[in-house]
């Protein structure tokens, strides 16, 4: 394929991304969802082990609007939706920019495989009003959007990519690498893939299977190897919550990271939230998937070293 | 010791014992785990490369490499003898490791040789070196024709373009760097 000239492919790009962000708009509202804005800078972000805040004059810029749009879900807003910016420390690489655009929305009364339903309607919705019907090119590959999409569990994409066991990964801190090296090279076939519950250690604000304490109620969203989204059937026992955030407190500590102020309002609303289902889909990577762009900085205004 | 957030292209570190050079670098992380880092590497010795993935917490140790200078000597066989000119020790690079060198390499030249513990790598010459032209078309003075360079060829076998006026027999310095004349030396 002939390529344009990078100024002409933003330009491209960045019209494809505002159509995008149209579409995301007239979908959730369609559907009654309520858009919202809640504040970027607060005093006490959600303690992630990998995940670092950027300070902000004693407070701190969020990493995910998360924690405030699970207290609104508290306080009786059953179906909201955000676009945001979002801000992590040292994240930045071809498909990384330390501040990007998030996609966060939260459905009361539903667990996470409806929501996988959502998104499959969702990126449908996104495709046809950008006038591209059902299917994405993207480097190369085409990528059908029919439903259903693939849906794999954790446990079985070890099995099939990687080269060691699930549990010696885990207790090696090799799973991140096996993730990258081994199984997402696998997500990049000719349809997007659920890859579905992952170990309770990984999904520290997720509710765990009834009938399995050791399993997360998580998925992730791959299509063409892009790692798009990540959601949960959304913890709502409190105390549950503060023994998982001590957890990664515990984590972060040994790793020499600072520690962030407990998020109190949050654990206190917490038995207030009703059993949801929640997902963050970065905007960016979205808008690469449609753009057929290959790297991140391609698809926004201005990336950090063009300012 | 190098952490893994200080990778980046060019950073030479020890691997196993064996100097490698970053020649790419990608930074990866799923959105919930820990940053990766994925580097082809080279080994500086043999030129195999090959590829790895280092999680933020690893560390490595820097290359213990050192530049010497040191004296070229003498040809012997498809080596090349250098000398440390206050230890006197001698140590023999490879035609590969000297490589492009070769043009601009006289006796008694003056070179920095990179060294992994007491194994030489490679060489890196001065800016500049003075050559003797061995062969060049004579300048017939008066011929106001053209300024155009004509082609020499100097003591070492290296071939370049020279101005008109320069004759057989004269030194001249070339910059190492380009390959290029600079100037007549005078002795």
């Amino acid at each position: 394929m002939e390529r344009l000239p990078i100024t002409v492919r933003r330009k491209r790009n960045l019209v494809i991304r505002a159509g995008i962000i149209q579409a995301i708009r007239l979908f959730f509202t369609e559907r009654a969802f309520l858009e919202v804005e809640t504040p970027i800078r607060i005093p006490a972000p959600a303690p992630e082990t990998h995940i670092d805040a950027i300070p902000s004059d004693g407070w701190f810029l969020q990493t995910s609007p998360e924690l405030c749009m699970k207290r609104m879900l508290a306080a009786g807003y059953d179906k909201i939706f955000q676009l945001s910016k979002c801000f992590r420390h040292r994240e930045r690489g071809s498909r990384h920019l330390p501040e990007f655009t998030m996609l966060e929305w939260y459905h009361a009364g539903i667990d996470y495989g409806r929501l996988m339903n959502e998104c499959e309607d969702l990126f449908l919705f996104i495709s046809q009003f950008l006038g591209a019907g059902d299917t994405i090119s993207y480097q190369n590959k085409t990528i059908s959007l029919e439903k259903p999409w693939r849906r794999l569990s954790v446990s079985d994409a070890f099995k099939r990519y990687s080269p060691m066991p699930l549990d010696t990964a885990l207790a090696d801190d090799r799973f991140d690498e096996i993730m990258v090296s081994n199984i997402e090279p696998g997500m990049n076939g000719d349809r997007p893939v659920f890859l579905f519950d992952y170990p309770v250690s990984l999904g520290s604000l997720a509710r765990t299977k009834q009938c399995d304490p050791t399993v997360a109620e998580r998925f992730e969203i791959y299509a063409g190897g892009l790692e798009l989204a990540n959601a949960f059937s959304e913890l709502t026992d409190a105390s549950e919550q503060r023994k998982r955030f001590e957890k990664e407190r515990e984590y972060r500590a040994n790793l020499g990271k600072i520690a962030y102020p407990a998020p109190d309002k949050f654990l206190r609303d917490l038995d207030y939230m009703p059993e949801s289902a929640g997902i963050a889909l970065g905007v960016d990577r979205l808008v690469m998937l449609y753009a057929d762009s290959e790297t991140i900085d391609e698809v926004v205004a201005f990336s950090p070293e063009e300012l | 010791m190098y952490s893994a957030s200080d990778l980046r292209k060019n950073l030479k570190i020890q691997i196993d014992g064996e100097p490698y050079v970053v020649t790419d670098f990608q930074f990866v992380k799923p959105g919930k785990g820990q940053a990766l880092y994925r580097c082809k590497l080279k080994n500086m010795i043999t030129g195999s490369q090959f590829e790895r993935t280092f999680r933020s917490v690893d560390t490595f140790q820097p290359a213990d490499l050192q530049d010497k200078r040191m004296q070229y000597l003498y040809p012997e066989g498809n080596k090349y003898c250098f000398m440390d000119m206050e230890s006197y020790e001698q140590v023999y690079l490879t035609e590969d490791q000297v490589g492009d060198a070769l043009s601009y390499m006289i006796d008694n030249l003056e070179v920095d040789i990179l060294f992994f513990g007491d194994r030489p790598l490679g060489i890196t010459l001065p800016n500049f070196v003075d050559l003797v032209v061995t062969q060049a078309d004579p300048w017939v003075k008066g011929d106001t024709a053209t300024g155009d360079y004509k082609p020499a060829v100097l003591e070492t076998g290296y071939q370049v373009q020279v101005p008109p006026f320069v004759v057989e027999g004269e030194k001249i310095r070339i910059d190492t760097r380009t390959g290029q004349y600079v100037t007549r030396v005078k002795d």
